[in-house]
């Protein structure tokens, strides 16, 4: 068995949370990694957030790490010319169909012919994603945790031609990277996002419709049922435009009325309410007038 | 100055989770609902609001349990007794 996995260098495909937190993954754990996005600003942004991540490491119960070690093991690019001599792409692009096909028609005329693409989604089918490619073999679902070094499990999914090689080699790289990799089936959102979408749009619906503040929300989710973050609070670490992206893939997708997105979500989005990552969202994140702000007035 | 840091500490722990009650020895990620996620923001606020830069082997778990420790966090990260250190 081939051992490629561990030493050639693997293609990071969009610096957004998701492409941060893949890339400080692989690179702690020794991996060469090549981080690209559409400008240069950005990828400068995502080694920005990464040395900052490096130091609040021992915070979220990592290692000390080494920031300039860290980040001595990722080369930014541009674009996906850039990740053209990968072993592996590890594509994070926003959950927008549009988005992603064009993304992976670029990296399938961009890579060589033995390259893997793994596709980092929390929502779309693998098979879907792989037809748009002439490497559907090679093309693998991945539903990383956010944040990525700090969560040891993914979602691994197969799509319909996906080769076992493919799976073998994806799965050696999980190991490496410390991750345990859950296989499901490909369906729409598989296990985790089928499950959570519905309860996070769920819970926006009471903020919207007034039944209960955010705050009050995932106070129930902590204090009565023992999680360690109520749907509000996971929706701002996750994003609320890709919480609002991911429930219109599944609304889209299964033509059921049970996905339709709270239109809550969609006014954060276009507000620009994000969550953690804008500074606002359910939550404000400023530090100024720190507190729940959706659904507050 | 212990108080006061801890007073603003508690303001802002108070502006997320408006029910929390702590005392200055309280550990608040014993409360239940504080998480570690919580703690970076706790970092990002007491750099913010004390002018500090706090070293990154003070930026363990255990600096931020309660108010006291976090205003003698703050006391040892203050440029007064970092300069006196030096």
């Amino acid at each position: 068995m081939s051992t490629e996995v561990s030493t050639g260098v693997i293609g990071v495909v969009g610096a957004g949370v998701m492409g941060i937190g893949v890339a400080q993954n692989l690179a702690q754990t020794g991996h060469e990694v090549i981080l690209v996005d559409t400008s240069e600003e950005i990828v400068a942004g995502a080694v920005a957030a990464i040395r900052n991540n490096c130091r609040m490491s021992r915070l979220l119960g990592g290692p000390a790490l080494d920031a300039g070690e860290v980040l001595s093991r990722i080369t930014p690019g541009v674009g996906a010319d850039a990740v053209a001599k990968a072993d592996i792409v590890i594509e994070n692009v926003t959950e927008n169909w549009d988005v992603k096909r064009e993304v992976h028609e670029a990296l399938d005329a961009a890579c060589g012919p033995q390259a893997i693409f793994i596709v980092n989604t929390s929502a779309f089918p693998i098979t879907k994603v792989a037809a748009v490619t002439s490497r559907p073999g090679q093309v693998v679902g991945v539903h990383f945790m956010n944040p990525v070094p700090a969560k040891p499990a993914v979602e691994l999914i197969p799509g319909f031609h996906t080769t076992p090689r493919t799976v073998e080699r994806t799965k050696q790289l999980l190991t490496a990277m410390g991750k345990k990799a859950i296989q499901v089936k490909d369906a729409c959102g598989f296990v985790s996002n089928r499950v959570l979408m519905l309860t996070v749009n769920e819970a926006a619906y009471l903020v919207h419709e007034g039944v209960a503040d955010a705050a009050s929300v995932d106070e129930v989710f902590r204090s009565c049922f023992g999680h360690p973050m109520g749907p509000l609070e996971t929706a701002d670490l996750i994003g609320v435009d890709t919480i609002l992206y991911s429930v219109e893939v599944l609304y889209e997708y299964y033509s059921d009325s049970k996905y339709r997105p709270c239109p809550l979500l969609r006014q954060m989005t276009d507000a620009g309410l994000h969550g953690r990552k804008s500074g606002q969202g359910f939550y404000d994140y400023t530090g100024a007038g720190a507190g729940a702000v959706a659904g507050a007035s | 100055m212990s108080d006061q840091v801890q007073e603003q500490v508690r303001e802002f722990i108070g502006g997320r989770y408006p029910d929390a009650e702590i005392s200055e020895s309280d550990d608040i990620f014993q409360l239940g609902f504080i998480n570690s996620l919580f703690a970076m923001e706790l970092v990002l606020f007491i750099e913010k609001r004390f002018g500090i830069t706090i070293p990154n082997d003070e930026l363990r778990i255990d600096n931020f349990r309660t108010t006291r420790s976090m205003a003698e966090l703050v006391e040892r990260c203050s440029p007064a007794a970092v300069g006196a250190k030096a």
